[in-house]
């Protein structure tokens, strides 16, 4: 499919979407585009299992992430996003990255420091961004991205760009100052940017009722936009709020808030054991898992779910073999690149893969 | 050349910058309608309109913040701290955010941060800080700090023009006592050192504020001979310039408005202990402010901020050993 090279103008029309496909919330996705979710999922999963196995094995320095059962989450919402729009992905949003285009190579290579990884070894595990492909690497102090994606839609309004920033964070964020700066900062200013509200129940170990007093959805309408709460297990509901906040978004109607309700499946990090978590919890929200949702819907409409999961499972255990030959990056450089010389590098366009963006040609 | 004050200067570099490239914008809180707290930026939401001379909340985070993301995507914003000590509220952005992108994910961030720094008017120990020293220690910020009109006005552009986060502290007690020839139209001043008069017995080593009153300090010590090196840029830190003053003048005082520990003159006195101990005819002395919030009273504010007297003092001192 065609990537825009060029960001749209404020007001002209999109392409049009494809044809209604009917059934939750799917009216605007192809089935290729369904079975697409179900991919980054299913990779998302893949490459976290086999990096948790490499963890183990002593391969993965430090400490180890992931986003097990929240997969739909950042799947769905990066699949809304146009190859012009930025993006600023948490720690447990694999699946956006996978889907802007950061192969499981240079993810594996990432979580082992190699330096073939995304940050050549300079920065660990999830903290990273493909500035190539229209993305901003986390950092530790949650929600700062926030801000620095309220900052690029600020200078995409200023410049009258039909564009749109996007970032995740989760329910802990929701304490900090920058969460507010930056929901005040965006309402005041009506900016093109969609705050994905990670809800997963747990910020470490601390619930939620230790974390807010009200429902943080809420919270929108006292900065002046729209929130909205989806269930976060469920791909095609997290793509079609996305979708519909970022219409609103490069229409000028301003932020949305989404509260992707999910769970935290594993610990924190591969060190803990969640013990502060009841285990009917986990269990209940096990029956929920977003992969065996979306492939009980695929299977229904016929789709060979088990030849999906071959293909992605081959792809990975590939990357992870071309990974593990991967060197580790040469001390000789490690100071350099402190600064930049010369002209800047601007961040490059992602990629966009939802159907809704082909030109008719592509189609 | 036109007659300018320091902060006369400031505008200037702005408005010229605004004029010259429509990625630049400023951002900050009172900047706009009405000209900000010093009028620095007096008149120029009317020239540039107030999305590009942006009323932003009252958000130092966001500030920062928001420029980063900003600058991200090609942008050049300028922000203001309405006083450099609020910088505390947007340290995390600036330190972690701001400094860290490049070297970690090779993505520039090109942002300048006016710092309205110092003290020396009663601001008391909110609206006096000389914060430099902070991002001196906190990798991948440059900081620079103009004493002179001439200055002030090409290290903005060059700040401006810099694709890295650039910390401009401009010393607010300058902003109307100095004035000085300045040229037209944009021209960049090097991040490097200046020696403001040259010398041979001694050397002061300052910047900001406390070159003048290095300058003032040494103007007539009993004959000696010296020589004043305004450092202009803190990071980068002009390491031959320092060496080769050290080395003509064999003494050294050192002398910082900022809290003495760790302050900028702390890693002079460290790098000269380090590369120029042959070259020594005497301790390196530093004159600094004792280690306590700047307090608000005059009588206390002065005893606490180093000035003509102490400076001079300091000198004869040493000249002295």
């Amino acid at each position: 499919m065609a990537m825009a090279d060029t960001a749209r103008q404020a007001g002209t029309a999109q392409a049009d979407p494809p044809a209604a496909h009917g059934g939750d919330g799917a009216e605007h996705l192809t089935q290729a585009d369904r079975v697409r979710l179900l991919r980054a999922m299913l990779q998302m999963r893949g490459v976290e299992e086999r990096a948790m196995s490499l963890y183990r094995q002593g391969k993965v320095p430090g400490s180890f992430y992931d986003g097990y059962g929240q997969e739909a989450v950042s799947a769905g919402a990066a699949y809304a996003m146009a190859a012009e729009d930025r993006l600023c992905i948490l720690h447990r949003d694999l699946a956006a990255h996978l889907i802007r285009g950061v192969s499981p190579t240079r993810i594996f290579s990432q979580y082992m420091g190699r330096a073939a990884g995304v940050t050549g070894g300079r920065d660990g595990n999830v903290h990273f961004g493909d500035k190539d492909l229209g993305c901003v690497g986390m950092v530790s102090m949650l929600p700062d991205m926030m801000l620095v994606a309220t900052g690029m839609a600020m200078a995409f309004k200023l410049r009258g760009e039909a564009r749109c920033a996007l970032t995740w964070f989760g329910d802990g964020s929701t304490s900090r100052g920058d969460f507010h700066e930056a929901m005040n900062w965006a309402g005041v200013q009506k900016l093109p940017v969609i705050f994905v509200l990670e809800n997963n129940q747990y910020a470490y170990s601390t619930p939620l009722d230790k974390q807010f007093a009200v429902d943080p959805v809420q919270r929108a309408t006292a900065y002046g936009f729209d929130g909205v709460s989806v269930d976060g297990n469920d791909a095609e509901a997290m793509f079609e709020a996305t979708r519909a906040a970022r219409e609103r978004a490069i229409a000028g109607e301003g932020p949305t808030l989404i509260e992707a309700v999910t769970m935290r499946m594993h610990g924190h990090a591969a060190h803990d054991d969640m013990k502060y978590v009841p285990a009917e919890q986990v269990q209940e929200w096990k029956r929920k898992d977003p992969i065996e949702r979306q492939e009980r819907r695929l299977t229904e409409l016929g789709v060979d779910v088990e030849a999906v999961r071959a293909e992605v499972a081959a792809e990975l255990d590939a990357a992870v073999s071309e990974a593990l030959a991967g060197p580790m990056p040469s001390p000789d450089h490690v100071l350099d690149g402190l600064f930049c010389e010369g002209e800047p590098e601007l961040l490059g366009d992602g990629e966009a893969p939802w159907s809704g963006f082909a030109t008719e040609g592509d189609r | 050349m036109a007659t300018m004050t320091y902060l006369q200067a400031i505008s200037s570099a702005l408005r010229d910058e605004m004029r010259a490239d429509e990625r630049v914008m400023i951002m900050g809180e009172d900047i706009g309608v009405f000209g900000g707290a010093f009028k620095v930026t007096d008149g120029m939401i009317d020239e540039f309109g107030p999305e590009r001379v942006m009323d932003t909340p009252l958000a130092e985070s966001a500030i920062i913040g928001c420029a980063v993301g900003a600058a991200v995507v090609g942008l050049r914003p300028v922000c203001e701290m309405q006083f450099s000590d609020f910088i505390s509220c947007g340290f995390d952005q600036l330190v972690n955010v701001a400094g860290k992108t490049h070297y970690r994910l090779g993505l520039a961030v090109p942002i300048t941060v006016r710092l309205p720094s110092g003290g020396g008017f009663s601001g008391g120990p909110f609206h006096s800080q000389n914060p430099e020293a902070w991002f001196m220690h906190a990798p991948g910020i440059k900081v620079v700090a103009p004493s002179t009109a001439e200055d002030a006005k090409g290290l903005l552009h060059a700040a401006i023009h810099d694709p890295n986060p650039v910390c401009f502290m401009e010393h607010k007690h300058l902003y109307r006592r100095v004035k000085g020839e300045v040229r037209e139209g944009v021209y960049e001043t090097p991040f490097t050192a200046r020696v403001a008069r040259a010398g041979s017995d001694l050397v002061v080593i300052a910047y900001g504020a406390m070159v003048d009153v290095a300058l003032k300090a040494t103007e007539d010590l009993e004959g000696a001979s010296v020589e004043v090196l305004d450092l202009r840029s803190l990071v980068p830190l002009d390491e031959d310039a320092i060496l080769d003053s050290v080395a003509r003048c064999s003494k050294v005082v050192i002398l910082d408005e900022a809290n003495m520990t760790c302050a900028a003159g702390a890693q002079v006195s460290a790098l000269i202990a380090e590369k120029a101990f042959e070259d020594l005819d005497g301790p390196v002395v530093r004159v600094a402010s004792p280690d306590v919030p700047i307090p608000f009273s005059p009588p206390l504010e002065q005893a606490v901020l180093p000035n003509v007297d102490r400076v001079r003092e300091a000198c004869r001192e040493l000249l002295d050993y």
